[in-house]
């Protein structure tokens, strides 16, 4: 098992990773570059980063997106806790399995399938699309990776918990509040994070659902990207490349400091 | 059993998201694939979808999820297998994720720049003696970009399956005389396949609806289901036809998954 890795096999590694990160650093390095283009660097300069930050526009879109993703991650982590508190108190095999498919489902669905189907909901529910519908849809994509990050914690929870503390005189609540929440903690945590990421990164929903006058991030990337090359989208990726980092670190110490396994999980 | 009612209580909040967010959305793609363009009951989405061109056009979609898939899956699975090998694994599975998390658009993008007239591909290509070539707009730039952004998925699964692998397994096999290769082909590769089948799984339906990097990478050239579906709804405003492929797009969705899933007892 200790084996050190053969040359051929680290080479591989190497060129895997390779690939992998050059992309993003080659935007980084083009968004110093005062030519204008992505094939031709001229001179070191700040001039687009100068203008994104002069971008009012642009900057209402970051806020949006931001104000999105944490409104939907927290009201998505609370009614998945929820749901992953309801799942495990079902006892019969069957109804849980069918909870867990009916929950699974808009993991699995493509993302054109989703915005698409939520197109039709909002529209013969009357709701404007806009900043709300598009708030729905994210709590609504979000609400079962928190369940399936909750869950297993409740699974892994000795039922005699909860026994101890009923025999003490515990309420529901209480053994609710200071039991059951406290121990699953990790797992709300990384639910909410998840939520986060999904609604940070979500382009495909969102274009859906979004009207002509509210936008995110990832549409307006994709509307300036079908114009062309700009190199205000390289200084911007170049700051989220950094917040993606930031988030990662921290939330790899918080699983860290919580569970010796700290279960990592990929975007959809 | 006493607290069942209480925890009903608590739980609509949860059944509200399954009625109208799982449940009305499906039934409604149903409804309104039953619908012509002019708002009039017909089957007739249903009949035009088995014409030539429907057909043509899903054909297409899935012979280019699957050359995606088995890209993907063709360099996730050597480097997962040399990720369980390193020290610090966990560490160099994050650094592969992390990728994962960075904003799907940008990394279209960066190819934009990348794969471009004067890109840095065909800077590398002349120098290397080949000349420049056209790589944007190309089948290779758009199955390139998909493996790109897909094989984290592909790679997470294979590789939480190789680290749950015995190693006492391997040694078995080497004590009695397996070849590497048989090891690997009798002992391995069968006892990883449930992270096989999910990383195709997680690959495969994605790449079934690709419709972003169709416009961006390939400018229009493959046509996929999903972008068959975003035209119809929010270009031709036909939402009947969106409709009628997107309740395909679902069965498909349900039969690879019967066919890929692994069933787990719990979670």
């Amino acid at each position: 098992m200790k084996k050190k890795l053969s040359p051929v096999s680290s080479l591989f590694l190497v060129l895997i990773f390779f690939i992998l990160y050059a992309p993003i650093f080659f935007l980084i390095f083009y968004s110093f570059n005062s030519g204008g283009t992505m094939f031709n660097f001229e001179s070191f300069t700040l001039d687009w980063y100068r203008e994104l930050f002069g971008d009012t526009r642009l900057l209402i879109i970051v806020l949006n997106t931001l104000v999105i993703a944490l409104l939907s991650a927290l009201i998505s982590t609370i009614i998945g806790v929820i749901g992953a508190l309801y799942i495990h108190s079902v006892k019969k095999r069957q109804t849980k399995s069918t909870f867990l498919s009916l929950n699974s489902v808009l993991i699995v669905s493509p993302d054109v399938i989703i915005g698409a189907s939520f197109l039709i909901l909002f529209t013969m529910a009357g709701i404007k699309l806009g900043f709300y519908s598009v708030l729905l849809a994210h709590i609504a994509f979000s609400v079962p990776i928190v369940v399936l990050m909750v869950l297993p914690k409740l699974m892994e929870m000795s039922p005699t918990y909860i026994d101890a503390a009923r025999d003490l005189g515990a309420s529901s609540i209480g053994v609710l509040t200071k039991v059951i929440l406290p121990y699953i903690t990790p797992g709300i945590f990384a639910g909410f994070f998840m939520a986060l990421t999904y609604s940070l990164d979500d382009f495909a929903v969102t274009f859906f659902v979004t009207g002509n006058g509210f936008s995110t991030l990832s549409v307006e990337i994709y509307s300036l990207a079908r114009r062309g090359v700009s190199l205000n989208i390289n200084a911007l990726s170049s700051l989220l490349f950094l917040f993606t980092v930031i988030l990662v670190v921290g939330y790899y110490f918080i699983t860290k400091r919580s569970t010796k396994s700290g279960g990592m999980g990929v975007r959809k | 059993m006493g607290n069942k009612a209480k925890f009903n209580l608590y739980s609509i909040p949860y059944f509200l998201w399954i009625v109208f967010f799982v449940i009305a959305p499906i039934l409604l793609v149903l409804y309104y694939s039953l619908f012509d363009i002019d708002g009039n009951f017909s089957l007739v989405n249903y009949k035009n979808f088995f014409t030539p061109v429907y057909l043509m056009m899903t054909l297409n979609s899935f012979w280019y999820a699957f050359l995606i898939t088995f890209f993907s899956l063709l360099f996730a699975y050597p480097t997962a297998y040399l990720l369980t090998k390193t020290k610090h694994k966990q560490l160099w599975l994050l650094l592969i994720i992390v990728p994962s998390w960075i904003n799907l658009l940008l990394k279209a993008y960066a190819f934009l720049g990348i794969f471009g007239t004067y890109g840095a591909a065909n800077k590398f290509l002349e120098t290397i003696g080949i000349g420049s070539k056209q790589i944007l707009f190309t089948d290779f730039s758009f199955i390139f970009v998909s493996v790109y952004i897909f094989i984290p998925f592909m790679i997470l699964p294979i590789f939480n399956a190789l680290n749950k692998l015995n190693p006492t397994f391997m040694d078995a096999a080497n004590d009695l005389g397996a070849s590497t290769w048989t090891t690997f082909r009798r002992v391995i590769f069968p006892l990883t396949l449930d992270g096989v089948k999910s990383g195709c799984q997680v690959v495969f339906i994605p790449a079934l609806s690709l419709f972003m990097l169709t416009r961006l990478i390939s400018g229009n050239r493959v046509i996929t289901l999903g972008t068959a579906i975003e035209q119809h709804f929010l270009v031709i405003q036909d939402w009947g036809m969106g409709s009628t492929i997107a309740v395909f797009l679902i069965i498909f969705m349900f039969l690879i998954m019967a066919l890929t899933g692994a069933r787990k007892r719990g979670v």
